[in-house]
């Protein structure tokens, strides 16, 4: 590797691209996710306690969470959430994936590819905060409801996980749009006009035609969709109530207030092998590659 | 009606609709600044006022915090920038049997949910000393943001003509000089938008910084935790504040992507 660098880009200049890439994969990367692992395996010891006799791999921090019925619920409501919402944010992006790469004049898609992106650079907490004005007990929303009449009383949307799934799929539906978009758009469009010829409806021929072309792009926008909701701490702490907790808050806990790393390291090891395996799901299902995911 | 063009109409209607879904939140919480209510909303309307900004602006917390957010990320730009070119260059240069091994584990922080890289740098770090604080938070944002900045330095990088360079090379350039007057000049414009992403990424970032920032705060973290004590409509005039940077930069970052777009790469 170095001598094919070192040819194009010559000794100094190929050395210091190893040292950073180095730095970054190594340092960075992978000695931290090794230290973390490291970290879930061994019981919580004060520091001279540490080297001892109770010092040694154990899975006992694993355990915890199966033996404790609130955490091993919110894991399972999590990931449930998580899937909804990565559901959700798929079926309302779609539509407009489509229009963007298939029916909108070029103009008319450069103005909503531009539009689509300033919230897309807006804070995440302020996006999110947005809503947290909305659905407030005294908020727009309860007001505009009781005046249509459709309540009687304000609903208190922010103490249940409804808030902090409308809030998800709004924070994180710019994820979905782009990949589902760039994978529609690189469709040949006489395939959709041949389908139409040949007497297809609409949503045959996004079923036979569509949607199998684009497949790349939607297991992308789901795994990324996924991967942010399940790790989202803003979220549910700004939309979600004690009583609707996720399972980061319970990692948050576990390091800044129970003081117990090892916990907290097992625990968060465990969101990622849960974000791992919903990948390795998604890619299987549409089987596609890690190739296809970085396009 | 035929069906297809009701089906088009509909289409139309939902394009509408979401951008509305979009756009409406973001204007409430605009509106709400301007309020003269102690709590943020836009219902009931108690009059317009101007005070929010000026308690804002009062707010040591706020600009203590807006100072360390630029600092972070002026860090990680330094780090973040050279690692994302190094490891494009490096992409780009090199066939081996390791390369899709090499490539997974390049990829890997984009994957990994935000508060996982946090909790990795934090324990990791741990063991020399080193806690929670501005110089962590620009490592943990780093890890991640450099990925980002490598997918855009290689999408421009895959338009290059290494021909240009195996001539220039010919000529009796030294491959220093090479990847200096040939190379380096093409990347740039990639090179600047990716530093534009890492800026904004790393100004923005809540979930890694949160395990990471020790007891420094950065404006995210600032924003967050005023939102559940202590919330007045100031948040909202800072989120307007921000807003309208935000729309500023990425109109002109959309404006410049489209100029070069259009114009043929040199």
């Amino acid at each position: 590797m170095l001598r094919q660098l070192s040819a194009r880009f010559g000794g100094p200049l190929a050395a210091a691209i190893l040292v950073l890439l180095g730095i970054w994969l190594i340092v960075m990367v992978t000695l931290p996710q090794l230290q973390m692992i490291d970290y879930s395996l061994r019981p919580n010891l004060l520091p001279d306690q540490r080297g001892g006799l109770e010092d040694g791999w154990t899975l006992a921090n694993y355990a915890t969470l199966f033996a404790n019925d609130i955490h091993r619920t919110i894991f399972f409501k999590t990931l449930w959430s998580s899937v909804l919402v990565t559901l959700l944010t798929l079926a309302v992006s779609y539509p407009l994936a489509w229009y963007l790469a298939k029916v909108a004049t070029p103009r008319q898609a450069a103005l909503c590819i531009l539009l689509l992106i300033i919230p897309f650079w807006i804070n995440e907490i302020l996006r999110t905060y947005s809503w947290f004005i909305i659905l407030a007990f005294r908020g727009p929303l309860n007001e505009v409801l009781m005046m249509l009449g459709l309540i009687d009383r304000p609903i208190r949307f922010l103490s249940g996980d409804a808030g902090v799934m409308v809030g998800m799929v709004y924070a994180y539906i710019l994820f979905m749009v782009f990949p589902v978009y760039n994978a529609i758009e690189s469709l040949d469009d006489n395939q959709v006009r041949a389908a139409r010829d040949l007497g297809a409806g609409t949503l045959r021929t996004h079923r036979r035609i569509v949607i199998p072309h684009a497949k790349p792009g939607i297991a992308t926008g789901c795994i990324m969709t996924f991967m942010l909701a399940a790790g989202s701490y803003a979220v549910p702490a700004l939309l979600g109530s004690p009583g609707s907790r996720w399972f980061t808050q319970i990692i948050y806990n576990w390091f800044f207030e129970g003081g117990n790393w090892n916990q907290g390291a097992a625990y968060a090891f465990l969101l990622l092998v849960l974000c791992i395996g919903f990948m390795s799901l998604v890619m299987r299902i549409f089987r596609v590659g890690l190739g296809d995911i970085a396009k | 009606m035929s069906s297809r063009t009701l089906m088009a109409l509909a289409l139309r209607g939902y394009v509408v609709v979401f951008f509305a879904y979009l756009f409406l939140p973001l204007a409430i919480m605009a509106a709400a600044t301007f309020n003269d209510s102690r709590f943020p909303t836009v219902t009931p309307w108690d009059g317009t006022t101007l005070r929010w900004f000026g308690e804002l602006a009062a707010d040591g917390a706020m600009w203590q915090a807006l100072g360390n957010s630029l600092l972070v990320a002026a860090g990680v730009l330094l780090l973040a920038v050279p690692i994302g070119i190094a490891t494009a260059l490096f992409l780009n240069s090199v066939s081996s049997r390791a390369k899709p091994f090499l490539y997974a584990l390049i990829l890997s922080p984009l994957l990994t949910p935000g508060v996982i890289i946090g909790i990795s740098t934090l324990i990791f770090w741990r063991q020399w000393g080193v806690g929670g604080g501005v110089f962590l938070t620009v490592l943990g944002q780093a890890t991640f943001i450099a990925a980002y900045v490598m997918l855009m330095v290689t999408a421009r990088l895959q338009r290059f003509d290494r021909t240009l360079e195996r001539a220039a090379l010919d000529l009796g350039a030294s491959p220093w000089q090479a990847f200096r007057r040939i190379l380096l000049p093409f990347l740039k414009p990639a090179i600047l938008s990716a530093a534009v992403i890492a800026f904004l990424q790393s100004f923005e970032n809540y979930n890694t910084t949160l395990f990471v920032v020790g007891y420094d705060t950065t404006l995210t973290v600032y924003i967050a935790s005023k939102v559940r004590t202590g919330l007045t409509p100031a948040v909202n005039a800072l989120g307007l504040i921000l807003i309208l940077v935000t729309v500023l930069l990425a109109v002109a970052y959309e404006v410049k992507r489209r100029r070069e777009a259009v114009a043929p790469p040199r």
